[in-house]
């Protein structure tokens, strides 16, 4: 059965690991951008057979905390659009709610949403976690589904309630590794950019939360691995997921520090435009901005979370109920279909479960990246990725070549990294991290594994939301 | 009559109605529902370009859909009622308590705070009971503070409640990081302190409890010493003092009423509605009570229709913004229905009291006083002479 599976799927990566260049670009900018796909796609064929005995009275339920102008929440609509429209649902089985807070209105809409004969639910926001975990145990016949969630971390976790996150830090690392080139690109140029051997590069980042210390630290990683000099980056947190004014002035004041290259984990453009006007090249997170920045652009990263929406719908449909079944048994004379069926149902079983943990995600093509600016990139940048992702596609854990910790170092003190031992050479060896979210906030699992005589930090297999939270060296963080 | 030939007349003017009956007014207010709604329709069309009965069943839908869109809708009713119930004796003193959200919220946190530390320790039964006595009496104090300062040094209440409201709101903040260490600050549903569930409807308590409230507090108002003493001290402060009586006593009085049956929504909220805390949860419902109040003249009857009125809406508007998250309708969409609907209201007790009369084409030997008579006959014939004259006197005409 697995070997079909790895079959089915193996058979669609080799496709996505092509690339094109399109010279035309796009329209609005006149920017010439290289399409670069990453990541096998479990191919909407399969969810296609689901389609098929969808239940009519199925109905799938969406909880978004802003609406589409906020990028964030854009990204989780424009997927969830494309899921329902694969998985062939019809306007009435589909409910969406926009605006919802973190707040007693989340468990409300979800009840609206059941009252108005929704099977499954979804929310997009952390903090719409307790109210999930609370509607699910009132409602056990319901589906919840919570983005970025940790409530099913703990013992006493309602079946009915799924957590899921993709392999983010895939995509920023490969995002890292353009931004490496471009620095060695611009170092030959102008070689004062080195300073006593050392680039500086800076970064905005929201909060210092894991969600996005794992970000910028693979994305610095990247950088480290493709750029020739050594590089130390700089970290301004504005405290805010979105916030215009703060974004463009962290992203100010690290260029005028002297930071050469920048990127971001904050949803506004703040950080993109003032790079464009200092004409400072910029890495994007969840969608490309080449429209408004042509000229500083270089690639974007992001999580497609359409493939998560259309396994969800399909796991409702009569066929998968029926081959997911305990009692289900292949039957002898069974044709090649039905063997296609179970592998795929089984798949989606194991991939969406409890904890839709990221290395499947990566696997099914939930980590994209946005097409290379062109104008911007240093040469041979989709080469190099492509031989990059290859490497990285074939590890069941990515963290193994990520986050390497031969490849970085930590200095414990008694107010950093206090969980962390390392050795002499400051390489990790042991690592706890608060993985199961019992409210304690107490680190309680060792994350730091070794497999074929590599150790590595092991972000995202423990749960799916990230709990990469040290500062390693290299790393400033400013006030 | 050169004089008269000189005189200036205004396209229209505006003159006091004498009393209407009762079927006319209604008729104005049903008059302005209606072309609230046809207004209404016309920015639908223009704006989403959806057909505008769609839109109206969709907000009939939103409130009376299902059982439990049903109960929702009666249950929020109720509690926007009961928010109203708690400010109309001090407005109709003229102690303009905006302070509602804040006392709502405290005796929220009082309650939540009883559960955070009594929790473990007492029966669920005692611990309801302390609740609700917290709440009630952190409302009392959050009213009662502003009472204070105004009844012995005359400090603006408006602005002294309000500023209160902020107070509540970073104070619940406070205690949420207090108790919540994860950094999320989301409190998350509280598993301790559910008030008892009648005939396995939640919101049966609510509307029960405010049900009794809306009682007591007409006969409060309108039957009983206290009741006539707010309404003399609204009135003339002045009469108030003459007959002797003791005007900060009855202002802390009411206002300690007012703190109290906000504190009760606030212990509603916590222990029967939400069973959670943060600093939205009283959810504008301590301003959306003045309108109600108002637009209810301070009669706790009418306030069951107005609180309905704005309800409806609400309830309305959040169906919309799911049945028509295609054509790009939002809740605020719903908003602005209610605006407009709004308005018209409002605006049509202005027709109800007063009379507008339009400039006529008259011969030109037309006076004034021809005029006058004339427009006198549309306001029900009632005791023209002196009205004719004040007029008169108003133009300097003899």
């Amino acid at each position: 059965m697995k070997k079909l599976i790895t079959l089915l799927l193996t058979a669609v990566m080799a496709v996505a690991a092509c690339f094109s260049l399109t010279a035309c670009g796009d329209d609005k900018s006149n920017a010439r951008t290289i399409d670069f796909s990453m990541g096998a796609e479990f191919s909407n064929t399969y969810y296609a057979m689901f389609a098929e005995s969808i239940p009519e009275d199925f109905k799938i339920g969406f909880i978004f905390l802003h609406d589409e102008k906020s990028p964030y929440d854009l990204n989780f609509y424009d997927a969830a659009k494309e899921a329902v429209a694969v998985m062939g649902l019809k306007a009435d089985q589909v409910v969406y709610k926009f605006n919802v807070p973190e707040s007693q209105a989340c468990y409300d809409a979800a009840k609206e949403m059941i009252d108005g004969g929704a099977k499954a639910i979804f929310a997009d926001s952390f903090g719409h976690g307790t109210y999930m975990a609370q509607a699910a145990k009132d409602f056990p016949n319901v589906q919840f589904y919570h983005a970025t969630g940790t409530g099913t971390s703990v013992a006493d976790a309602p079946a009915n309630l799924h957590n899921a996150f993709a392999q983010i830090y895939v995509g920023r690392y490969l995002g890292g590794v353009a931004a490496g080139m471009k620095l060695n690109e611009m170092a030959e140029e102008d070689p004062s950019i080195v300073k006593d051997g050392k680039i500086k590069v800076g970064y905005v980042g929201a909060f210092p939360y894991a969600e996005v210390k794992s970000g910028y630290t693979s994305w610095y990683l990247g950088v480290k691995a493709a750029c020739t000099n050594d590089v130390t980056m700089e970290v301004k947190f504005t405290n805010s997921w979105y916030d215009e004014v703060a974004e463009k002035s962290a992203a100010e004041s690290l260029i005028a520090n002297g930071c050469v290259l920048l990127s971001q984990h904050a949803d506004s453009m703040g950080a993109p435009t003032a790079c464009e006007k200092a004409g400072v090249p910029n890495v994007s997170y969840n969608g490309s901005t080449v429209d408004k920045c042509p000229n500083t652009f270089i690639v974007s990263s992001r999580i497609d979370w359409a493939p998560y929406f259309k396994m969800i719908i399909a796991s409702f449909s009569a066929k998968y109920v029926e081959v997911t079944a305990d009692t289900y048994i292949l039957p002898d004379d069974a044709e090649d279909i039905d063997s296609v069926y179970v592998s795929a149902a089984t798949f989606i079983k194991e991939t969406i479960g409890k904890d839709f943990t990221a290395g499947d995600m990566a696997l099914i093509g939930s980590v994209k990246m946005s097409a290379i600016n062109a104008d911007v990139m240093a040469k041979g940048t989709p080469a190099k990725l492509a031989e990059e992702m290859m490497k990285i596609m074939y590890e069941e854990d990515p963290s193994i070549y990520i986050f390497d910790c031969s490849k970085f170092t930590v200095t414990v003190s008694e107010t950093k990294n206090k969980g962390a031992v390392v050795d002499g050479e400051g390489h990790l060896i042991s690592y706890l991290a608060d993985v199961v979210d019992d409210g304690t906030f107490t680190p309680d699992t060792d994350v730091i594994l070794t497999e074929d005589g590599v150790t590595f930090f092991s972000e995202s297999t423990f749960r799916s939301a990230p709990y990469f939270d040290i500062d390693i060296d290299g790393i400033t963080i400013i006030g | 009559m050169t004089e008269q030939k000189s005189l200036h007349e205004p396209l229209f003017h505006i003159s006091k109605r004498a009393a209407l009956p009762w079927w006319k007014a209604w008729l104005i207010r049903a008059a302005a529902v209606l072309a609230a709604l046809v207004i209404s329709s016309i920015i639908i069309v223009i704006v989403v370009g959806e057909n505008p009965f769609k839109i109206f069943a969709s907000l009939i839908d939103g409130n009376f859909g299902t059982s439990y869109k049903f109960w929702t809708m009666l249950e929020n009713v109720a509690l926007l009622l009961c928010v109203a119930l708690a400010v109309t004796p001090a407005f109709k003193m003229k102690f303009w308590n905006i302070g509602a959200e804040g006392q709502i919220l405290i005796g929220a946190l009082a309650a939540t705070a009883c559960i955070m530390y009594l929790g473990d320790s007492v029966s669920e039964v005692l611990l309801i009971v302390f609740m609700i006595a917290a709440a009630l009496i952190a409302g009392i104090i959050w009213a009662v503070i502003p009472a204070l300062f105004k009844a012995f040094f005359n400090t603006n209440e408006t602005l002294f409640t309000l500023m209160m409201n902020y107070i509540a709101m970073n104070l619940v903040v406070l205690f949420i990081n207090i108790w919540v260490t994860s950094g999320s600050g989301v409190l998350g549903v509280l598993s301790k302190g559910h008030f008892p569930v009648i005939a396995e409807n939640k919101s049966l308590l609510t509307v029960f409890v405010v049900a009794i409230v809306t009682a007591l507090m007409f006969v409060y108002l309108k039957y009983t010493k206290h009741g006539y003493e707010i309404s003399v001290v609204g009135d003339s402060l002045n009469t108030a003092k003459y007959s002797g009586m003791n005007v900060k006593k009855i202002i802390i009085r009411t206002l300690a009423l007012s703190g109290a049956v906000c504190g009760l929504v606030g212990v509603l909220l916590v222990g029967s509605v939400h069973h959670t805390l943060n600093s939205s949860l009283a959810d504008g419902r301590g301003f959306t009570a003045i309108i109600v109040s108002w637009l209810a003249k301070f009669n706790p009857l009418y306030m069951i229709l107005t609180a309905f009125l704005v309800v409806f809406f609400q309830r309305g508007a959040n169906q919309l913004a799911s049945d028509f998250y295609a054509s790009r309708v939002t809740e605020d969409f719903g908003d602005i229905i209610v605006g407009i609907i709004f308005f018209f209201i409002i605006g049509c007790e202005f027709f109800i009291r007063y009379i507008v009369k339009f400039r006529k084409k008259h011969k030109e030997t037309a006076t004034a006083s021809d005029f006058l008579s004339e427009g006198d006959n549309v306001s029900d014939g009632q005791d023209n002479e002196p009205a004719a004259l004040k007029d008169n006197a108003l133009k300097g005409e003899k």
